[in-house]
């Protein structure tokens, strides 16, 4: 088991590092990165200049290498853009991301899981026809439109909420909503779907046949079967969550790790833009073992396998 | 990308919301302003956005100022100011200024700030604005003197805008980075937090000196960055701001509709032109016949573009530099009128009458860029439309690549044609035209002493510059200001909000 998690990590390190040399060409092709740190307004000039000065006139691989070997002593330098440590910069957004990530996913969770469940006891029903119909207008719904209305529904109208910020619990109610609306359909669908699959199978017959209680078949025999491949998926909408919640983070104006990365790309700050790679590569990692780890506690077969 | 999705949908919304009531913070004196753009530095010398210059005009003093009304040059920090010789300047420092952290304000500063951003290595992230100044030298402590490193008369002009004097212990001590993060100027307003990029409070200087930018009124401004203009909009329906700029025509008309809020469009000094490769650097193109870029010149139809697309305080512009910089001479300029027969015909002299296919690159406002598309297009010169990121195009441009191209300029809001025309013709890595009779008018006109012969200079470059038709000059930007009726403001023409100007009703 150990030989295999260390295996496991490691060929996630080099996955990680593989990722970002891709992601440091592909910025170099996108655009000058003098152009970009210069702004508009610097002339032809100004460019040639802050070239010479950060070193763009050497060759890429040369300024990859000595990133890289930075970056192996854990110093990620200073983004270009802000002249700040990458590192302290990436740690202050990403606990603004990892916040609205953990109430998304919890709150999609929270919502999807019993509504899956209730959906597939009762084919057909009209819960199930709400859970459908939930599922559809929040998989249709672009996030940005729904954030919108919740802004204009919530803070402007009713007055009961501030529109955008960071600096409350109260600030982070629309956006976890927002986010985590945008993953529950998936969940949900996938727990019903597992669930009517294992209702229908032998074992649940044979448990209902025994007498067990309808409470105890649901969920200690049918849900902990069905929630398997849903621990998986959570587990990679946890890790889009974090690297992907830029709409959401623009709109409510919450400066998280993923507008973070999207500006950086813009700016093409490259220092803040590998970190944030290797920043969410390990978090794709973590999270897909961490749901690994937890199947095989949810279901036995898997640990000796 | 985001923005103009949502453009469409907030029409609607903005309906839905008949009337938020607004609530400035007038009870608190707090004026609460957003910026759309993350600040990258706070250090003026250190970012080029807009916003930096925002911060800059409230925090730092420049030695001069220019009053942006009457464009008169005043004493700021300075009190009077001479030329000895052509490349040194000797001013006279105004005593009893102190910087917000108590360090008074002498000779040694101007020397220090002076000494460091003209040194290239310090890395000044706006050359443009520095590299002119050699180095300061202190005479007494109150009389000092910059030299320059050669002839340039819109020192003036800079002194008073881009160049602010910070305090040299202090600057010594943190550098450009603790400088961002807890700066320290003589300005109208000091700093009192700044989270990088997102969100900057400041406060009255109560012992601010009798400088013509005037006394603040308002005693605190809290500022903080929304990205989504959407989102902004709502917090001013909410009230949970106060003023906010750079909001879309079509935005800006709607909140003008209601009661609670006040629109005001001002011009900014941005000008829209399209380049062409005159000078034939991207291979053999049709644009380096003069009679096709005339034909293109009198194919766009640039009332219609400024009345239903830019709207606002913005004009029809036929000079490759702002009116309103000092040498930019609108009389010089050879304008071409909207006449797409005469482009046909012109197309047809140069043995294309059945037009061209050409690439056309731009990097914002694609709107604009697709409306010039079709009167293009309409003339039979056929468009292979590439939108890129700014750096993107300009790696490209500077790479000689480009044959035909949407492109702006702001010239940082220096009032002079040296800030536009000169840097685009002295034959440097963005000079489309490589003229040579251009680029020896512009070395005397900016290098020149005395105005008239400066003038003269920069008519002769116009006037070359548009008869050849080496660009089309389209129009102004303009950008719209909308805040509450509680607050008093006039927006000036060069796009920095002032706050030591504003008051509340």
């Amino acid at each position: 088991m150990l030989t295999f998690i260390l295996k496991r990590l490691g060929l996630a390190v080099l996955v990680a590092f593989t990722v970002s040399f891709i992601s440091f060409s592909l910025l170099f092709l996108a655009g000058d990165p003098a152009a970009a740190l210069a702004g508009e307004t610097a002339s032809g000039e100004d460019i040639e200049t802050l070239r010479r000065l950060y070193g763009f006139d050497r060759p890429m691989l040369v300024q990859y290498g000595d990133w890289l070997f930075s970056a192996l002593r854990g110093d990620f330098g200073e983004s270009y853009y802000f002249r700040l440590p990458v590192a302290s910069l990436i740690a202050e957004r990403l606990s603004v991301t990892m916040i609205l990530g953990a109430c998304g996913i919890s709150f999609a969770l929270l919502t999807a899981v019993p509504l899956g469940v209730a959906a597939a006891i009762r084919p057909n029903s009209i819960i199930d026809r709400v859970a459908l119909f939930l599922s559809v207008a929040g998989q249709a719904m672009p996030s940005f439109w729904f954030g919108l209305i919740l802004i204009v529904v919530f803070a402007i109208k009713l007055g009961w909420l501030p529109p955008s910020g960071a600096s409350s619990a109260q600030h982070f109610i629309m956006p976890t909503i927002v986010l985590g609306y945008y993953a529950m359909p998936a969940i949900m669908r996938l727990t019903r779907a597992g669930m009517l699959d294992v209702l229908s199978s032998d074992y649940i017959r044979t448990a209902r046949a025994k007498g067990a209680p309808e409470g105890r078949i649901l969920f200690r025999h049918a849900l902990r079967n069905a929630i398997i491949p849903v621990v998986s998926l959570a587990a990679v909408q946890m890790g889009f969550m974090l690297g992907g919640s830029i709409v959401v983070e623009s709109i409510f104006a919450l400066h998280g790790a993923g507008y973070l990365a999207w500006e950086s790309i813009a700016r093409n700050d490259l220092p803040t833009v590998q970190a944030l790679i290797l920043v969410f590569s390990m978090f794709y990692i973590v999270f897909t073992f961490l749901a690994d780890v937890l199947n095989a506690w949810l279901d036995p077969r898997m640990r000796s396998s | 990308m985001k923005t103009s999705w949502l453009k469409t949908s907030i029409a609607s919304l903005a309906l839905l919301v008949a009337s938020g009531a607004a609530v400035a913070e007038k009870a608190s004196d707090t004026l609460r302003v957003a910026f759309t753009k993350e600040l990258e530095n706070v250090d003026s010398y250190f970012n080029s956005s807009r916003e930096g210059v925002v911060l800059q005009r409230a925090v730092w003093d420049g030695l001069i100022y220019r009053d942006p009304i009457t464009n008169e040059y005043k004493g700021n920090l300075a009190t009077s100011w001479e030329w000895i010789d052509d490349i040194t300047l000797e001013f006279k420092l105004r005593e009893g200024v102190t910087f917000h952290n108590g360090e008074p304000f002498n000779a040694d500063d101007v020397v220090y700030t002076v000494n460091f951003v003209a040194k290239e290595e310090n890395g000044v992230k706006t050359q443009r604005n520095v590299n002119w100044m050699k180095s300061a030298e202190k005479i007494d402590d109150y009389t000092v003197r910059i030299l320059l490193k050669e002839k340039f008369p819109a020192a003036i002009e800079f002194l008073s805008g881009p160049v602010s004097m910070y305090p040299n212990e202090y600057y010594a001590e943190v550098g450009p980075s603790g400088m961002g993060l807890k700066p320290v100027g003589t300005g109208p307003y000091k700093v009192v937090s700044v989270v990088p990029g997102q969100h900057f409070v400041l406060e009255k200087n109560e012992n601010y000196h009798d400088s013509p930018k005037g006394n603040p009124e308002i005693t605190n401004i809290d500022i903080r960055t929304i990205p989504d203009v959407n989102t902004q909009m709502a917090e001013l329906f909410s009230g949970s701001l106060d003023l906010i700029w750079q909001v879309p025509t079509d935005q800006a008309e709607k909140l003008a509709t209601m009661d609670q809020f006040t629109a005001m469009n001002e011009s900014t000094m941005r000008v829209g032109y399209l380049a062409f490769d005159a000078a034939g650097r991207s291979g053999d193109t049709p644009l380096t016949d003069v009679r096709v870029r005339r034909a293109i010149n009198h194919a766009i139809n640039r009332e219609e573009l400024v009345g239903a697309l830019l709207k606002g305080k913005s004009k029809v512009i036929s000079t490759p530099c702002f009116p309103s910089q000092f040498g930019c001479v609108e009389e010089a300029a050879v304008s071409y009128d909207y006449d797409p027969d005469k482009a046909r015909a012109l197309l047809a002299e140069a043995g294309y009458p059945d037009g061209f296919e050409i690439e056309f690159y731009a990097y914002r406002d694609r709107e604009y860029a697709e409306a010039i598309m079709s009167y293009l297009n309409a003339v039979g010169i056929k468009t292979d439309f590439k939108y890129l990121q700014y750096s993107a195009l300009r790696e490209l441009n500077m790479k000689g690549e480009v044959p035909l191209s949407f492109q702006t300029w702001g010239s940082y809001s220096i009032n002079d044609a040296s800030a536009m025309v000169s840097q685009f013709f002295k034959h440097g890595s963005l000079d489309t035209a490589r003229d040579d009779q251009v680029l020896a008018d512009l070395n005397i006109a900016d290098s020149a002493t005395d105005p008239d012969i400066r003038v003269e200079h920069y008519t002769a470059a116009i006037k070359r510059i548009t008869n050849e038709a080496y660009w089309a000059p389209m129009f102004s930007y303009n950008t719209n200001y909308v805040f509450t009726k509680e607050v008093a403001y006039t927006p000036t023409a060069d796009e920095v909000l002032r706050f030591a100007t504003m008051s509340w009703n």
